[in-house]
C-alpha cells in the first residue's frame, strides 16, 4: 500500500498555531488539574457520568473475574480437598472461640449496662465484593461493589476477616473507592496491645507497609506487638487489629522511635470485605465529630474528600463547639 | 462510504481498547510492568494516520476519558497525552520512515518523557515519590511497541483500512 503523504507534512513541520493550540490545551489542562485539585470536582463529574463509568469498571473486571472463575474450574480436586479442610478446621477453631467468646460478650453487655451505655459488641456491617479493577500502581485504592445506593457513605470503615482494610473516601451510586491503610496519605490512630500505648500508623511511601513515626524514644515497643486501633478520633472503632510490629529503630531525626508494621489484612488478596456501619461509641469526654458527609443523593463534598483521608484525630477543638448539642 | 466509517469505528474501537487495557488488573507482581496502553495506541495513530485523525483537541479528550477513569486528577492524562501527540506529530514525518528499532527508542524517550511529567505533576500534587520500580513500565512499554505496531498495521491492511 502506497504511503499517503500528505502536502502539508514538511520534514521540519513547525507551524506557530501548533504550538499555540499545544499551550492553548496545556493551560487548559493545568486550570482544570487545579481547579480539580482544590474543588474534587472530578468525583462530582464521575458521579454524574456514573452511568457511563461503572459499567466500564464491571467491564475491565471481567478478565479478573473470568480468570478466577477458571481457576475454580480446573482447581485441582486435591486442592480443594485440602482447602476445603482447612477451611473447616478454621471455623472449628473460629466457632470455639466465639463460644468462649460469647459469656465474656455477655457479661461485657451486663457491666456496660451497669455503667448505662448504650454499645453492643454486635457488627453492623455490609459485605462487599472487591471489584479487580486497576486504579493505577502504587495507589493503594480498591474499588467495591456497593455504593451510595447501598447506604455506603464516605469515611466508612472497611475490614476484613483478619483486620482493618482501610476507609471509603469515594463514593459512586453503584461503587466504592476504598483507601487502603498502607497509602501515604492515611493514618489511623492505634494503640499497642501489650502495653497500651496510644500513637498513630501511617501508611508508608514504599510498598505494603505501616509506619508509626512518632513513638517516644522510652516507650516499650517490641517486634511482634500487635496494633489495634484506639477508637480515638472517632472514625475506626476500638480494638480491630491493624496489624503487627516487624521493626523498631531510631527515627533518622533522633527525636523519636520509627517503627514499622505489617498490615493485619489481606491487602493483596482480598476479595470479600466488609464495610462497618457502626459508629464508633463515643469514649471519653468530647464525643466525636461525626463524619459530615453529604447526602446520599449527592456527590462527596470537596471539603470532605481532600479531607476525609487523614483520620480525624486532632479533632479535638471542633468537637468542642459541637459538645453543647447533646449527642443523639 | 461504509468503509469509511468501518476505518473509523476501528479507530474508535483500539482507542476504547486502549482504555479497557489500562483499567484491565494484572496479578500483583506484574503491576508496575503494565505498558501505558493509551499512550502506544495513541502514538500508532499519530504516527499512521498524522493530523486528519490525532488532533490535540482529540489527545485532550481522550485524556479527560482516561482521566475520568482512573479518578486520578482531571486533566492529568490529558496534559501527557497532549504533549505526546504535539512531539509525535512533528517528528511524525522522520518517526515514519524509522527503521523499527531506531522508532522504538524514539518511544521509550517520549514515554520516559511521559513519565518525567508525571512525576512532576505528582510532585505538585503532593503525593509522594514512586519507588524505583515505577520507571519500568516506559521500557516494557517500548519493548511492546514493534510488536503492536505491526499487529495494528496488519490488522489495518488485512481488513483494507484507512
Amino acid at each position: 500500500m502506497p504511503l499517503a503523504r500528505e502536502e502539508s507534512s514538511p520534514l521540519f513541520a513547525g507551524t506557530a498555531a501548533g504550538t499555540l493550540r499545544l499551550i492553548f490545551y496545556l493551560a487548559l489542562a493545568m486550570v482544570l488539574m487545579v481547579l480539580d485539585h482544590r474543588n474534587g470536582w472530578l468525583w462530582r463529574l464521575r458521579y454524574a457520568t456514573a452511568i457511563v463509568v461503572e459499567p466500564v469498571y464491571r467491564l475491565a473486571s471481567l478478565p479478573a473475574e473470568g480468570f478466577h472463575t477458571l481457576s475454580v474450574a480446573f482447581a485441582d480436586r486435591r486442592l480443594l480437598t485440602e482447602q476445603n479442610q482447612r477451611l473447616r478446621e478454621d471455623l472449628l477453631l473460629a466457632n470455639a472461640k466465639l463460644n468462649r467468646m460469647a459469656a465474656v460478650a455477655e457479661q461485657n453487655q451486663r457491666l456496660k449496662e451497669l455503667l448505662d451505655t448504650q454499645h453492643s459488641l454486635d457488627l453492623h456491617v455490609q459485605m462487599a465484593r472487591v471489584i479487580g479493577m486497576d486504579m493505577g500502581a502504587y495507589r493503594h485504592r480498591l474499588m467495591i461493589n456497593l455504593g451510595a445506593r447501598d447506604g455506603i457513605k464516605s469515611g466508612q470503615p472497611v475490614i476484613d476477616a483478619h483486620g482493618v482494610v482501610g476507609q471509603i473516601v469515594d463514593v459512586l451510586p453503584n461503587s466504592a473507592t476504598v483507601m487502603l491503610v498502607t497509602d501515604p496519605d492515611h493514618a489511623v490512630p492505634v494503640m499497642i496491645q501489650r502495653t497500651g500505648l496510644r500513637t498513630i500508623a501511617y501508611g508508608s511511601r514504599n510498598g505494603q507497609q505501616l509506619t508509626l513515626p512518632n513513638v517516644p524514644m522510652a516507650a516499650d515497643v517490641q517486634v511482634g506487638d500487635r496494633l489495634l486501633t484506639s477508637g480515638l478520633g472517632g472514625r475506626f472503632p476500638q480494638g480491630f487489629p491493624v496489624g503487627e510490629i516487624s521493626s523498631v529503630a531510631p527515627s533518622p531525626a533522633g527525636m523519636f522511635l520509627e517503627a514499622h508494621a505489617q498490615p493485619s489484612a489481606d491487602l493483596d488478596r482480598a476479595d470479600e470485605l466488609l464495610v462497618l456501619h457502626d459508629l464508633p461509641e463515643p469514649a471519653g469526654p468530647p464525643p466525636p465529630v461525626r463524619p459530615a458527609g453529604p447526602p446520599d443523593s449527592e456527590a462527596p463534598a470537596p471539603a470532605s474528600t481532600s479531607a476525609s483521608p487523614r483520620a480525624s484525630l486532632p479533632a479535638a477543638p471542633a468537637t468542642a463547639v459541637s459538645a453543647g448539642t447533646p449527642p443523639t | 462510504m461504509s468503509r469509511q466509517r468501518l476505518s473509523f469505528w476501528w479507530f474508535v474501537g483500539t482507542l476504547v481498547m486502549a482504555l479497557m487495557l489500562m483499567l484491565v488488573p494484572l496479578p500483583h507482581m506484574l503491576e508496575a510492568f503494565k505498558p501505558y496502553w493509551p499512550a502506544l495506541v495513541l502514538l500508532y495513530w499519530a504516527l499512521e494516520s498524522g493530523e486528519r485523525r490525532v488532533t490535540l483537541g482529540l489527545a485532550f479528550i481522550f485524556g479527560l476519558c482516561s482521566d475520568l477513569l482512573t479518578g486520578v486528577l482531571l486533566g492529568e492524562q490529558a496534559l501527557r497525552l497532549c504533549v505526546l501527540a504535539f512531539i509525535a506529530l512533528r517528528f511524525r514525518s522522520r518517526l515514519r520512515f524509522f527503521p523499527m528499532w531506531q522508532q522504538t527508542l524514539a518511544v521509550l524517550a517520549l514515554l520516559l518523557n511521559d513519565r518525567f511529567l508525571l512525576l512532576v505533576v505528582r510532585a505538585f500534587a503532593g503525593e509522594s515519590t514512586p519507588p524505583a520500580l515505577w520507571w519500568a513500565s516506559p521500557f516494557v512499554s517500548a519493548l511492546l511497541w514493534p510488536f503492536l505496531f505491526l499487529l495494528l498495521d496488519d490488522l489495518r491492511m488485512r481488513l483494507r483500512l484507512q
